[in-house]
């Protein structure tokens, strides 16, 4: 199983310029997980300092808000389109 | 320049640009001013044009700015028969109803964000809307000479619609929810280099919000009310009120004072009331379902500093249904002769709400603030009135009418001779 993950400009800086990437992860705790593990430098930027996803990092899967769909429990699909969004000023992943 | 872009969590700052994220750790990013360089007097403030650039001091406005348009200083009006008919003993109504150019309190925030947007250089400004944001960007835009793209929900009331198109604006409709209006304008404003007033300029559009709360306490005399409630869309308005008067505070233009504020929410889009209601911190999302247009945002983005500026105040939000939003539009047009649109009912129907409940008292000083004009959002109001069948222009035409009229409305009675 394969999702896509759209990575915004505004993260690109900590991904060597990375746009786009594929990851086999079954939620939303293995997303993060994966980005972490594949983008290093990206972890501080996406995790405060006890390890917590920043809550300011909205998720959207197929243009959905994931917190519609079960948030942490939603279990990702086969060809889904992941896009991390930086919420405009509030939001909570 | 005594100001600059400062993260609200992390504490970084970012000098003055169009950004509104933190890029360390994607937080929101505030104007911060060093009060300690400005130095304004109320006797300065009092001789200055009645509009709100008479508060430049407080506001993020690029050194070289001359204002061409007055914005703002709507009237703060004493609601004495409002008050009789929902027990409200000083209560007062901030009327942006009739704010300049467009009709909303909307004008106040685009005002600030396209004198920064000129500054930066940037020829096209833009904005995800629910409406008087469209109308606020397309008008000011069109006198200032930029180009503009409106991205709106297309379910938006035609009114709205109109009032954008006709400035000339680039109007893009998208078939969902302002959420995913606004989802996508983030993703625009990440590719392009336009001026997003409420995305890449929002730190400098939000503090626009704040002359509403200059003015408010310059109209009761240089103090500050004992209780605000404000309609609540993204949330911006109620913090940037709540900032305007610990500014104020701080200057030493009015005395210190605790202000409580209560949040007024539509029920079918009540993620922010639903959170202060349950003791949440954070919102959760809702699928908006409602006539208040203007306020049907689901995924409200200033959503967690407004719960802290309601809670930490000692205040309350409280959400109306769409049949009380429309009672409340009629109950403020009768008896204050203000014709407010769907947001407006919003916050009339929390404001007797909050009465009825206790937890404003009749002898406090109250501002309900009105943010949009009724005459946008008319198809709120279908049905609600017979039109009456024309009648000749006779005398004796009208004197039938007249008993016509009597007879099914006792309650109209001949006026008594002196």
């Amino acid at each position: 199983m394969t999702i896509r993950v759209d990575i915004p400009t505004a993260l690109r800086r900590h991904t060597g310029g990375t746009g786009r990437f594929e990851c086999a992860a079954a939620n939303l705790n293995e997303l993060f997980s994966a980005l972490d593990e594949k983008f290093p430098e990206l972890k501080p930027h996406l995790r405060d300092e006890k390890g917590e996803v920043r809550r300011f990092l909205n998720v959207y899967v197929n243009e959905e808000d994931i917190r519609f769909l079960g948030g942490q429990g939603y279990a990702f699909q086969d060809g889904d389109e992941v896009l991390l969004v930086p919420s405009i000023a509030g939001g909570a992943a | 320049m005594n100001y600059e872009l400062r993260c609200r969590e992390c504490g970084k700052t970012w000098g003055n640009q169009p950004r509104s994220i933190c890029d360390d750790c994607f937080s929101p990013l505030e104007v911060q001013y060093d009060y300690a360089a400005i130095q304004i007097t109320r006797e300065q403030i009092a001789q200055r044009a009645p509009n709100m650039w008479r508060y430049a001091e407080l506001l993020p406005l690029p050194a070289d700015f001359h204002a061409k348009l007055p914005v703002g200083f709507t009237p703060l009006l004493s609601a004495t028969q409002l008050g009789e008919r929902i027990g409200a003993g000083r209560l007062c109504i901030k009327n942006d109803a009739v704010c300049l150019p467009t009709l909303s309190f909307k004008d106040r925030v685009v005002a600030v964000a396209l004198a920064q947007a000129r500054s930066f250089g940037l020829d096209t400004v833009a904005c995800s809307s629910t409406g008087n944001l469209a109308n606020a960007v397309a008008a000011q835009a069109a006198r200032e000479g930029f180009k503009s793209w409106i991205f709106i929900p297309a379910d938006l009331e035609p009114a709205k619609v109109l009032g954008t198109q006709v400035f000339g604006a680039q109007l893009v409709r998208i078939a969902g929810s302002y959420d995913q209006v606004n989802r996508l304008c983030s993703q625009i404003a990440d590719e392009r280099q336009w001026g997003f007033v409420n995305v890449n300029l929002r730190p400098y559009y939000a503090e626009g919000s704040k002359t509403v709360g200059y003015e408010i306490a310059e109209q009761l005399g240089w103090r500050l009310p004992d209780n605000i409630v404000c309609p609540m869309a993204g949330g911006s308005l109620i913090t940037k009120i709540k900032k305007a008067f610990d500014e104020l505070v701080k200057l030493g233009l009015v005395e210190e004072k605790k202000v409580r504020f209560f949040g007024a929410q539509a029920t079918g889009c009540s993620p922010i009331s639903t959170a202060v209601k349950t003791g949440a911190a954070e919102i959760t999302p809702q699928k908006p379902s409602t006539i208040a247009r203007s306020l049907a945002i689901g995924n409200p983005a200033d959503g967690h500093y407004a719960i802290k500026a309601i809670t930490a105040t000692g205040g309350w939000s409280e959400d109306v249904s769409d049949g009380e939003i429309v009672d409340a539009i009629q109950l403020l047009a009768e008896t204050e002769g203000i014709f407010t649109e769907t947001a407006g009912g919003v916050t009339i129907g929390v404001t007797r709400k909050l009465y009825e409940q206790g937890r404003i008292s009749p002898n406090e000083v109250t501002v309900a603030c009105i943010t949009g004009n009724g005459l946008k959002t008319t198809d709120a109001l279908r049905g609600a009135y017979e039109t009456p069948e024309p009648i000749p222009a006779k005398i004796v035409e009208f004197e039938n009418f007249w008993q016509r009229t009597l007879s099914e409305h006792p309650e109209i009675q001949e006026p008594v001779e002196a």
